[in-house]
This record gives C-alpha cells, sequence and structure tokens, in this order.
C-alpha cells in the first residue's frame, strides 16, 4: 500500500507523463481538466521541464507541433470547446506525421455546454479529429490508475506509429480521486531519424511538413498511412470483456458508463439474466473482434453512453447489425444510473425471452 | 475539540478540507445551536460543500455558500451572505477555504476583522498521500504561501492522511510519523487526526485525538 498515492485523474495523467518522459506541456486552462496544466505548473519547473501556458488552445497544439518535430515527447490537454480549437493542429500533425499525446477530459456539449462529464465527443475523436483523411489513437481510462497507465501507453504508441495519441477522458475521469500506483516499465522511446535535430553537417536536412506540392505523392502518402492504420487496426485494439462468454444480452460502454454498468451487470446477473460487458479501451482502433464473437450467442447489445448515440454506430458495424443494438444514455453533464442500466437491461432480457 | 468561534480549514487542494468542513459541522451541531458552514471555495466547481446540503438541512446546519456552487457556472464567486461569519458573533462556523495560496486569497477580505477578534482557530488539513505534499518540507512550503495569501496564521493541523476508500488502519497509524515532522518543523499541533468511521474502533486508544468521519463523495465500484 506504501507506494500508492491519492490523486485525481487529471494529476495522474500528468505525474505519467513526466514518468513517461514528457518534459514538455503547452495548454491553456479549461474545467475540467485544469489540474493536468496546474499540476505540470507546479513539477516542471523543479524538474528541468518545460510548462507553458499558451494564449490560446490553437497556439499551444502548434507548439506541440514544433517541440514533436525535434523527437521530444510532448502533450497539451484540454476540454472538449478546446479540442475543437485544436483541431486543425491535430490535422497538421497527422499530415506530418508526428508522434503527440492529447487529453481531452470531454464536458457537456455542444458549444460551451456545461462543465460536468460526458462522452460526447466520441465522433470528434474517433474520426480523426480534424480536416483530412487520418486517425488519432484513442485511448479511453475507466479508473484514475488507467489514467497513468494509458498515459504512458499513449506516449509509446505515438511514437511507434508516429501518429496523435488522445486520452478521450471524461469530467468524472478527471476529478474522480482514487489511489493510483505509479510504478511503471517505461520502454525507451524509439529512434527518431526523422527528427530536425540539427544535421551537424553530417546528414541531409529533414523536413516537417504538411503540405504536398504534387497531388500524386500527397496520394501515396495517404495510401501508406492508411496501410499504417490497417495494421493497427489488427494490433493495438484493446478491451476487457466481463461475464460475455454465455451472455444473452452484451452491454456495451467505455469509461465511466463502463464503471456504472458492471455494477448494473452484477445486479442483473444475481436475478439470473445472462448479460456481459464489453469495455472497449481502445476507441480507435475500435476492438471489433469480442463484438464479432459475441454477436454469435447475443440476442442484443444495449450501448451506455453519456451522449446522443456515438459508439453505438461503432457497434452496430462490428456486428455487421446482426443484432439489434439499443441506446441507453444520458447527456448534457448527466450521468446514467446503475439503475438505469438494470430496467435497459431488464427490458431487453424481456424482448429476449 | 473544543470549537472556537470560527474553525478556518485551509490546505493543499485534494487534501480533504470539504470532507472535515462537513464532518466538523456535524460534531459541532452536536454541542452548539446556532452553527453554520462557510463555503469560500473560489477555486473548484466541483464537490463542494453544497453537495451535502441536504444532511445540512436535516441537522439544521447554516450553508453560507455560492449560490453558483455546483452548477454550470464556472466563476469564482463568493457567498452573497459572507459578512455574516465576521458579523454575526452568535454564530459558530466551519470555514471551508478552497486549495492552495489561490484559494485562500478569499480569505483576505474576512482577516483583519478575524484576527481582531481572536476567537479562531486555523487548520491546516494534511494528507501524505497527497503527490504533491508527501513530506513535511513540501506541506510547510503550501502552509507559508497559504498564509501569505490569507493573511491569518495557522494555529494548527488536521492530519486527514489517507487513500480514501483504500485506506487502512496501519495507513492511519504510519502517518503520525509524517504529521508529527510537520507538527514539529512548524511549530503548530496535531489537533485531530481523522479517520473514516469503520476504522474508528479499530484504531480508538492508539492515535490521540481521533476524529471519525462519513466520506461525502461515495466511491464508484
Amino acid at each position: 500500500m506504501a507506494d500508492k498515492v491519492l490523486m485525481k485523474g487529471n494529476e495522474a495523467i500528468a505525474e505519467a507523463a513526466i514518468i513517461a518522459g514528457c518534459r514538455h506541456y503547452f495548454g491553456y486552462p479549461i474545467t475540467p481538466q485544469t489540474e493536468v496544466a496546474a499540476y505540470m505548473a507546479k513539477k516542471m519547473p523543479k524538474i528541468g521541464g518545460c510548462f507553458l501556458q499558451a494564449e490560446s488552445e490553437i497556439a499551444a497544439i502548434n507548439m506541440v507541433y514544433g517541440v514533436s518535430s525535434t523527437g521530444k515527447r510532448v502533450m497539451t490537454s484540454s476540454s472538449s470547446p478546446g479540442i475543437s480549437l485544436k483541431s486543425e493542429g491535430l490535422s497538421y500533425l497527422a499530415g506530418a506525421d508526428l508522434p503527440a499525446l492529447v487529453v481531452n477530459v470531454q464536458r457537456g456539449g455542444p458549444g460551451l455546454g456545461g462543465i460536468q462529464p460526458s462522452q460526447s465527443d466520441y465522433f470528434q475523436a474517433t474520426r480523426g479529429g480534424g480536416h483530412g483523411d487520418f486517425h488519432m489513437i484513442v485511448l479511453a481510462p475507466a479508473s484514475v490508475q488507467e489514467m497513468a497507465e494509458l498515459t504512458v501507453k499513449g506516449f509509446e504508441l505515438a511514437d511507434t506509429y508516429r501518429m496523435t495519441s488522445m486520452i478521450l477522458a471524461d469530467g468524472t475521469m478527471g476529478q474522480m480521486m482514487e489511489p493510483v500506483s505509479l510504478d511503471f516499465d517505461i520502454k525507451e522511446a524509439p529512434e527518431k531519424p526523422w527528427a530536425t535535430t540539427g544535421t551537424k553537417m553530417q546528414r541531409e536536412h529533414n523536413i516537417v511538413n504538411s503540405l504536398y506540392l504534387s497531388p500524386e505523392k500527397l496520394e501515396e502518402t495517404n495510401f501508406e498511412r492508411y496501410e499504417k492504420y490497417k495494421y493497427i487496426e489488427e494490433n493495438e485494439a484493446m478491451y476487457e470483456e466481463y461475464m460475455v462468454e454465455d451472455a444473452d444480452i452484451v452491454v456495451a460502454a467505455f469509461g465511466i458508463a463502463a464503471r456504472v454498468s458492471k455494477n448494473a451487470v452484477n445486479e442483473a446477473r444475481s436475478r439470473g439474466i445472462k448479460v456481459g460487458l464489453i469495455r472497449p479501451i481502445t476507441l480507435w482502433p475500435f476492438p471489433t473482434l469480442p463484438f464479432k464473437k459475441a454477436a454469435e450467442h447475443a440476442k442484443q447489445f444495449i450501448s451506455v453512453e453519456l451522449s446522443m448515440g456515438q459508439m453505438i454506430e461503432d457497434v452496430k458495424l462490428a456486428t455487421d447489425c446482426k443484432v439489434p443494438v439499443t441506446l441507453c444514455n444520458r447527456v448534457g453533464g448527466m450521468i446514467p444510473s446503475p439503475e438505469q442500466v438494470l430496467e435497459a437491461i431488464m427490458e431487453a432480457d424481456g424482448g429476449v425471452k | 475539540m473544543n470549537y472556537k468561534r470560527l474553525t478556518l480549514l485551509c490546505g493543499h487542494y485534494g487534501s480533504g478540507k470539504t470532507n472535515v468542513a462537513v464532518n466538523m459541522a456535524f460534531d459541532l451541531r452536536n454541542k452548539y445551536e446556532n452553527v453554520a458552514v462557510a463555503d469560500l471555495d473560489i477555486v473548484n466547481p466541483y464537490f463542494r460543500t453544497k453537495d451535502s446540503v441536504k444532511d445540512f438541512e436535516e441537522r439544521n446546519i447554516r450553508l453560507i455558500c455560492s449560490e453558483y456552487a455546483n452548477s454550470n457556472l464556472d466563476i469564482p464567486a463568493l457567498p452573497q451572505d459572507m459578512y455574516a461569519i465576521t458579523d454575526d458573533k452568535s454564530l459558530k462556523v466551519i470555514l471551508d477555504i478552497g486549495g492552495d495560496d489561490r484559494g485562500a486569497l478569499a480569505l483576505g477580505r474576512l482577516a483583519p476583522k478575524i484576527n481582531e477578534e481572536q476567537d479562531f482557530e486555523m487548520l491546516m488539513v494534511i494528507n501524505k498521500f497527497r503527490p504533491l505534499t508527501p513530506d513535511a518540507d513540501s506541506t510547510i512550503e503550501v502552509m507559508r504561501e497559504v498564509e501569505f495569501a490569507g493573511g491569518i496564521k495557522f494555529t494548527g493541523l488536521v492530519n486527514n492522511s489517507n487513500l480514501g476508500d483504500e485506506t487502512t488502519a496501519q495507513d492511519v497509524i504510519d502517518s503520525a510519523a509524517y504529521a508529527n515532522t510537520v507538527a514539529e518543523k512548524s511549530g503548530l499541533p496535531v489537533v485531530l487526526t481523522t479517520v473514516k468511521e469503520d476504522l474508528f474502533e479499530e484504531l480508538k486508544g492508539k492515535v490521540e485525538n481521533l476524529f471519525p468521519m462519513k466520506l461525502q463523495a461515495k466511491p464508484i465500484s
């Protein structure tokens, strides 16, 4: 026990990033992720790192672009409206094949919305996050411990594939406090021969850029990038399965919705209903495999979300619409209760029989 | 604990001030009629004393709190009736001050009257399991910043060292060494050591000035 500390999810992200070797943080405050910046502001100066509060979200993401070009681990964090502002930069990072970690601690929307938790940036995160054809690796923590672990993982994946990893958390994950162990094995970052580190007159100079003067070359680059995405889809999907083997009803949920749903699944099981839970940990790549498998025996899926129904589309795609998928949701900063999810399960159970 | 007219709770953010404030208010109400909780948090829009508004109503405890606490309006607002804290001398008040020195700024307006009246305890809530205050020196650094911002000197410490729901009796016992070092270095007494209710019986007699608490924020399994 002695090695655990009590942390907010936002602090866990910041500390894990530092442990992962990130020494450059650029951001702009917004509830409910401000503690990431506050923690970095306190800690970075003490360890020789750089914390910089930019004049805007747009400036911050472009500072990320700059540091990433030099091969250093770098991050920014924000919440929903701030991520929209960063979306141009996210596209440029993708176009230049630059690794970065971007954190979105989502709040209710659209617009300025509110400061309570939400999962309604799922489309924005999983369909690229900006203009043009691209993807980010999207990681969805469901505990403060995972906030830390997936931050480390996010940096590793970003470096491996030269792309942005996004932590897609929600206000509850950012704000809740839980005991955390920060004992990580940090793998050494891969060589970055593409980085702009100075030629020392010993090599051709490197160019980091997302502008292509030839449409043929731009097409080819897109094709190559999508070969990489295909490899990631086949190799990097992460998920948790809970009592799915014999399930007639399968609940799909991530983040806080999965925590709530697990309680409902346990209660439903105690009432003799065969129900399980699939919790995607990567939202892109979406873990299609467990859904395909479950669709062979399940008679209904329920997508539990803090949105008007966004992940539900990926559940339908993953199961080829073989089995009906219903939505159980709350929005605008509200969270479904275990009772609400249980009710949805019982309703499905009535339909299943 | 013998309560002064005003009990001010300050500390590093996330140290558990609000939890302690709410539980102290319940305890105070068992001893006095005219009790208020004053929420002067201008830092955090969440996890406010307002979460316990029903418990306060049931016990007839007055809540002095910004009407925007726990709403979507994310601005640093003070309660409109905050002057009751210093002007209504019949009130016994627990003051929940926001985190760090930025939060303690809210005290500035009240500090001259509080210092003049001299009927207060200014308590620093400490938790050794918080990552930015794991030892006495980092804790005392925050104390000095809070005193400077708030304009009131600390008179004691509340050892609220905990790991949330996972806290064991041993954690509480072990935290005494940390709390005592803070006490020694700052010259302030540890007036309370808090513990969640279910550990109280186990620790009674083993830890001085033990204070049982109900956790206000419920864990999600």
